[in-house]
């Protein structure tokens, strides 16, 4: 590893680091040295580091442009080791810690010789947008090849492959007032709000808060204006109403002023979050903020003028310069050239001079320039070049001087004969774009301020702007401004504030600037040297004005045909100048081309923020039954049934499970589930249904609404007897089905399929609260007070017996019946449904006593041959029967009648109940509507693929006449055959026929159309 | 993430604990028997869709689970009002601008007083 | 009463007359997640109050109000999301919806609590009777405390509903999200917050307040 040790670029005095607290850090392999303080960027500006990437497209070598989040070129990988890599970090908002170590995204053997730039150089011009479609199109085959090698060379960063170390976190946040950025307005409005006793909360994107105040020339109560903003941030700092968040970025606006704000906890101090008390805090947190109202304090980017090699190294915007100079003590070069259009940038040059280095020349625009800033660098000797502009920068790997001439704006045509000034830095300032970024996320479209020369933010209801974010630059506007809008959102809240009086600043005369974009040069734009709009996504003057005559009128066309404002850049340094470009060519206004629109996040945002803690076991809940304990201890294998872990089987481990089997070998699934479908149609199995979802229903109308919401008849049903019912949507589709019992007159318990539980009680609130509110009865859902065992098998009865004091005689408790009493001496509600087509008892007991009763069963069952099974084994028994699982056989567009099941459906209640009329319209009356139908394989050792389409001829022309699918289909260890359930158009007319399901290996399986009951037809053993 | 007032805990609500249903003042015909293929199917399928003030049907799923109408500009996505069943709109796209806050209250009242102790519903 | 009766309605007590093994819905998590132990460190403290007795009223609010008063000595709560409770604060009444109520008490008490509710209540059997209903969940829910100088952050990290004193004084309850579960959150004291929590969600939740309440050294109380 190479090692550089010399700051050549860093001043001795002045900035806000601490050059008695020396930090080392690694980019691109090399060592270098910087300060406390100090950003990514500035320290590699110190240390004379000029190339930091290569560019997206044409690999070109680009330097640091910027020096805060409009940052287009300066894109680094983070990262010692695998697990830490963050890619796409800008080396501008990343603050230095000792040992950081970064490296270019882009750049491929490396950024000083770079492989792609070979394209970059000879094939620039033939590379206008689309160029990559355009030419690597054909053969299509090969696109995903040829997109391999572009990929590589072009990157965008990577993700790390290895388990993140850190973690992360959310925070809901609320309060009156959310102020976005921390400078001059942003603190005053803070400070506004704050002291009414509002509830407040300030962020700032930026290491320290203070925004401009941080780097300015100006002083505020004759002071330095930081240390104005020092006493503020200070005072906030203790005030119990107020949250500050330095480091945290407002990333996205959302609806009804909730914000996300991303708070970078730990990301100053190293690459995973130094542990406190031995607990890692999160690395970063996502603040959800619902704000009543919000103030964009958000001040404003300065656009850099678009002219020739713009991009190569030592060109910077004339504020950065003067960032890095103020705030970092870092100057970026020797020799200034200042290309500008306002009054504003001239403190570049100020600042340049101040710093001890030479200042070429400024090169102004406008004619006779006369403001304050202008007579002091006048004043200072710098020579000052009107009504001209910098055409083209020379220099390949830096900047080795500035072509310069008159320019004729209005005409957009140079006017005069072209200089060359030696320098090594340009800097250029063509104006100030407010930071519309948020208020465009809510919806609002910019307008464009023709004094202001920029866009400035809509604002819906409940927003403000305050500042440079809305076009109000100088200092005192911008504090004034500040306090009054802090004062303006606090009353529409209904809250008084009185407004701050401001701190002494001197007036300044600024003269008008001038609105340039693009710098003409001798050539046309499409021959003059690059002309970069986008540095991010390589955009060219001349790429826009190709899209323009390619026939791209609307900005988001020529947006989405250039990728200008792409991705994680959004536009923010090349967005307005594109937008000019683009009126230019079209011989519009910019209003008329209006902008593009702004999506969050404002800045990339890692997955960890956004997961935040709902990852990895907290991803999504996972319920659990009252016996749960009991299924992991005994080894069950786990089925996700909606949120809920249902026992799917219970693989055993003994060696005796098959001859061959090694001691500690566990049976595989089909074992199991053969195991346990024999155990239960042979002896007694019990299955753990607590999951079913159970709704209390309780009125003197309870009856007629269960009359009303099912397609059944409840009018008869009996105080201690229990109802199968099928529960339709208005469209006369299945949407749910369970048992119902009738506890007493008034009083009924209703069971739902696992998954529909939910929905099902919404359902029947819905009914209840918006068709029939005069009726009298209440919903209460039970599914998690009750835990369900269903016992079942031709020794139920008797092992039940042993613990109970119900009665169990095959009279006195017959099929459809309930009873109440003790198990295991626990008062129980036992039912007598099956599901399983054998004898069976449903027992529901109050969940904290289940765990007693189920293992009381066991103590008794072994005799009996109790076999604990699964959800696998639940589903072969009741397919052997023909029960349907409504989501698994039905997909809301199957009818009660297609499942065959008219014998549920009351077609002479007398109200009209939910689903009846959609019974009778043509639709649901077609004959040859796809119905539920069983299906024999002729090969019995096949089991059909669920989903499996079924045609009636194997040999018609593809593509074949599907006339159904099917919809469950396992294998029966007691019909020694697979079977299965399915959906056949004309279905049940079809019986004995032979259909074929044809798979993707290239197998034609025959099957015979069957009754959907394959066990026990006539119900016998369910009834002894 | 809408902020949405929910008329029966008389307080905003953060949309997670909302579900929404669908277009409002969706009545069931009084005899569905009666209704024409046509009719019933339009009942069953057809509904508004308008770039504006639009009525909607919506549950607090987790927390009172009463279902409750909202009036929303499906533009700008503002809640206008949040109702409770049987209560008429003040917000419609005949008076984009609120009907008089007194009418609305008066029908309300109107509608209200035989129902004080029970459930309000009824959609129409 | 455990005999199937003819009336009405089935009101059943389902507590065993004779000592049996219960486990609360967080003795699988205690179970597998453990209990960190609560330490001077600890800026956060969970104890789980098992086994209270859990009814939802339903019904219209005067009457109900009423009856509460009679049998409990304390009435309903006045206002949405608040929450009345008695003297000794082991009985507490927490307004859910404009018709339903969750009245929680000491375990045991939720039976003979029904019983006398119904009895002054009447037997609302047809509809010219004012309907109520009464539904015992004990079985289907905890109850978990929440103390300590963190307690409000760790909600904030985990909740939507805003907790800020003001948002959020004593006496109030809500049925709010809860990471990506619902519960019920409730501040009987200035110091104390509970949750109501349902069965099937509290090994998530558990899980969850663990992990959230980690870097304030969070400690479950036995």
């Amino acid at each position: 590893m190479s090692q550089s040790l010399k700051q050549p670029n860093r001043l001795h005095e002045g900035g806000r680091i601490d050059r008695s607290h020396t930090l080392s850090f690694t980019f691109n392999g090399t060592r270098y040295q910087g300060h406390a303080g100090d950003t990514l960027a500035s320290a590699l500006l110190s240390n004379g580091v000029d190339i930091v990437n290569r560019s997206f497209k044409y690999s070109r070598p680009r330097g640091i442009v910027a020096a805060g989040a409009e940052e287009p070129n300066a894109l680094v990988q983070l990262g010692s080791s695998e697990a830490a890599q963050v890619p796409n970090v800008r080396a501008t908002q990343q603050a230095l810690f000792e040992g950081l170590t970064a490296q270019s995204t882009n750049g491929w053997p490396n950024v000083q010789r770079d492989a792609m730039s070979l394209i970059g150089k000879l094939g620039g011009r033939f590379m206008p947008p689309g160029f990559y479609y355009k030419t690597f199109m054909a053969p299509a085959s090969m696109w995903m090849t040829y997109e391999k090698y572009i990929r590589k060379g072009a990157g965008l960063g990577r993700s790390p492959m290895e388990r993140d170390p850190d973690h992360y976190d959310h925070l809901h946040q609320h309060c009156d007032l959310l102020v976005i950025g921390a400078g001059p307005a942003g603190l005053m409005a803070g400070l506004t709000a704050a002291r009414s006793g509002a509830r407040v909360i300030l962020c700032d994107e930026q290491e320290e808060m203070g925004g401009s105040l941080l780097d300015s020339r100006e002083l505020l109560d004759h002071q330095p204006a930081y240390r104005w903003a020092e006493r503020v941030i200070d005072e906030l700092g203790r005030l119990d109403n107020v949250t500050l968040l330095p480091r945290t970025t407002a990333n996205g606006y959302h609806d009804h002023h909730f914000v996300t704000l991303h708070e970078r906890r730990t990301e100053h101090l190293g690459e995973t979050a130094p542990l406190v008390d031995g607990v890692r805090p999160a690395r970063s947190r996502m603040h959800r903020v619902r704000a009543g109202q919000v103030l964009l304090a958000t001040g404003a980017h300065e656009r850099p003028l678009v002219y020739g090699n713009n991009d190569v190294p030592g060109n910077l915007i004339a504020g950065a310069v003067s960032t890095y100079i103020r705030r970092y003590g870092v100057v970026p070069g020797e020799k200034l050239v200042l290309s500008t259009t306002n009054d504003h940038g001239y403190r570049a040059a100020l600042d340049w001079i101040d710093a001890g280095r030479e200042v070429v020349a400024i090169v102004d625009a406008r004619r006779n320039p006369d403001g304050d800033l202008v007579a002091e660098a006048r004043a200072r000797g710098i020579r000052i070049i009107d009504g001209a502009a910098v055409l083209e920068a020379r220099g390949e790997k830096r900047v080795s001087g500035a072509r310069v001439a008159a320019i004729d704006v209005a005409a957009f045509k140079v006017a005069g004969q072209a200089e060359t000034l030696a320098c090594d830095t340009i800097a250029s300032s063509g104006g100030y774009s407010p930071v519309i970024h948020l208020a465009s996320h809510t919806g609002a479209r910019p307008s464009w301020d023709d004094e202001l020369l920029g866009f400035v933010p809509s604002l819906v209801k409940g927003v403000h702007a305050a500042g440079s974010a809305r076009g109000v630059h100088g200092l005192a506007e911008g504090l004034a401004d500040g306090t009054a809008k802090a004062c303006e959102a606090l009353a529409a809240l209904g809250k008084s504030a009185d407004a701050i009086a401001l701190p002494q600043v001197d007036a300044r005369y600024e003269s008008t600037a001038c609105a340039l974009y693009q710098v003409p040069h001798e050539k046309p734009t499409l021959r003059a040297p690059k002309q970069f709009v986008d540095l991010q996504n390589d955009v060219t003057a001349a790429a826009i004005e190709l899209a323009t005559r390619e026939g791209f009128e609307s900005i988001e066309h020529v947006k989405r045909y250039t990728a200008m404002g792409f991705g994680t850049d959004q536009g923010k340094l090349g967005n307005i100048n594109g937008m000019a470009i683009a009126a230019r060519c079209l011989g519009k206004s910019i209003p008329e081309v209006g902008t593009t629109v702004f999506r969050p996040n404002y800045t990339p945002v890692t997955f960890g923020a956004i997961a935040g803690r709902h990852c990895r076991e907290l991803f999504e809940p996972k319920r659990y039954t009252a016996l749960h304990q009991w299924h992991v201890e005994h080894g069950a294998e786990f089925e996700d049934v909606g949120q809920w872990k249902r026992p799917w089987y219970f693989p055993q481990v003994r060696p005796q499970v098959r001859p061959d089997a090694t001691n500690g070998e566990r049976e595989s699934m089909a074992e199991a589930v053969a195991r346990e479908c024999l155990a239960v149609r042979e002896k007694v199995g019990i299955l753990d249904a607590s999951t079913l979802g159970k709704i209390d229903i309780q009125g003197p109308d309870a009856r007629e609404f269960l009359g009303r919401i099912y397609t059944n008849k409840w009018a008869k049903l009996a105080v201690g007897r229990a109802r199968y019912g099928l529960m339709c949507k208005d469209d006369g589709m299945l949407m749910d089905d369970g048992t119902t019992s009738c506890l007493a007159e008034n009083h009924f318990l209703m069971t739902t399929t696992t998954g529909g539980a939910a929905g099902v009680m919404e359902w029947l609130e819905l009914w209840h609260q918006t068709e029939w509110p005069e009726l009298d009865v209440t919903f209460t859902s039970v599914t998690d007070h009750w835990a369900t065992m269903t016992v079942t098998g031709p020794e139920a009865r008797k092992l039940l017996a042993e613990i109970t004091d119900i009665d169990l005689d095959r009279d006195a408790f017959q099929f459809m019946d309930w009873r109440q009493g003790k198990v295991a001496g626990v008062p129980v509600r036992v039912f007598r449904i099956s599901f399983t087509g054998e004898l069976a008892y449903e027992i529901n007991v109050q969940a904290n006593y289940a765990m007693h009763v189920w293992k009381t069963l066991f103590e008794h069952g072994d005799k009996y041959g109790l076999t604990p099974y699964g959800t696998e084994t639940m589903h072969v028994l009741r397919a052997e029967k023909g029960f349907i699982i409504a989501g698994q056989d039905t997909d809301g567009s199957v009818t009660p009648e297609d499942l065959g099941m008219q014998w549920a459906v009351g077609y002479d209640k007398p109200f009209p109940w939910v689903g009846k009329r959609a019974l009778s319209r043509s639709d649901t009356r077609r004959v040859d509507r796809k119905q539920l139908v069983g299906l024999k394989p002729k090969d019995p050792k096949v089991v059909l693929k669920e989903g499996a389409q079924i045609v009636l001829d194997p040999d018609h022309a593809i593509p074949m006449p599907m006339v159904g699918h099917v919809t469950s289909s396992y294998y029966s260890p007691t019909l020694e055959s697979g079977f299965a359930l399915a959906v056949v158009k004309g279905g049940h007319s079809r019986m004995g026929e032979t259909v074929y399901l044809p798979m993707a290996d290239g197998k034609t399986h025959a099957a015979e159309i069957v009754s959907t009951i394959f066990v026990d037809p006539k119900g016998a053993r369910q009834n002894v | 993430m809408f902020h949405i007032y929910c008329p029966y805990c008389e307080e905003h609500r953060e949309e997670e604990e909302f579900h929404p249903k669908g277009q409002a003042h969706i009545a069931r015909p009084e005899d569905p028997e009666a209704c024409s293929d046509e009719q019933w199917g339009d009942y069953l399928f057809f509904r508004d869709n308008p770039r504006g003030i639009h009525h909607e049907l919506w549950v607090h799923a987790v927390g009172c689970r009463k279902f409750f109408n909202i009036t929303r500009n499906t533009v700008s996505y503002e809640i206008l009002e949040t109702y409770k069943m049987g209560e008429a709109p003040r917000f419609t796209a005949e008076h984009p601008e609120g009907r008089p806050a007194e009418t609305v209250a008066a029908e309300r009242t109107a509608a209200g007083a035989d129902k004080v102790e029970r459930q309000q519903g009824a959609k129409a | 009463m455990s005999e199937q009766t003819a009336s009405w309605f089935n009101v059943y007590n389902v507590r065993p007359e004779t000592e049996v093994p219960t486990e609360s819905p967080l003795a699988w998590s205690c179970h597998h997640s453990g209990r960190p132990s609560v330490s001077e460190k600890s800026r956060v403290v969970l104890r789980e109050r098992a086994m209270l007795g859990h009814l939802i009223l339903r019904g219209g609010a005067i009457m109900l109000d009423e009856a509460v008063r009679e049998v409990l000595g304390f009435g309903l709560p006045g206002r949405p999301n608040t929450l009345t409770r008695d003297e000794s604060g082991e009985r507490s009444i927490q307004w859910l919806s404009p018709d339903e109520w969750l009245v929680i008490v000491p375990g045991g008490e939720e039976f003979d609590l029904e019983g006398k509710l119904r009895e002054a209540l009447g037997d609302a059997h047809d509809s010219s009777d004012n309907h109520y209903a009464i539904v015992n969940v004990s079985g289907g829910q905890t109850l978990l405390e929440l103390e300590g100088e963190c307690a409000r952050e760790l909600l904030m990290k985990s909740t939507p509903y805003d907790v800020h004193p003001d948002a959020f004084p004593v006496g109030k309850g809500v049925t709010t999200i809860f990471a990506k579960a619902s519960l019920i959150l409730r501040r009987p004291t200035e110091d104390r917050w509970e949750l109501v929590l349902r069965r099937s969600f509290a090994d998530y939740l558990y899980r969850w307040i663990l992990d959230a309440g980690r870097e304030y050294a969070i400690g479950v109380d036995a």
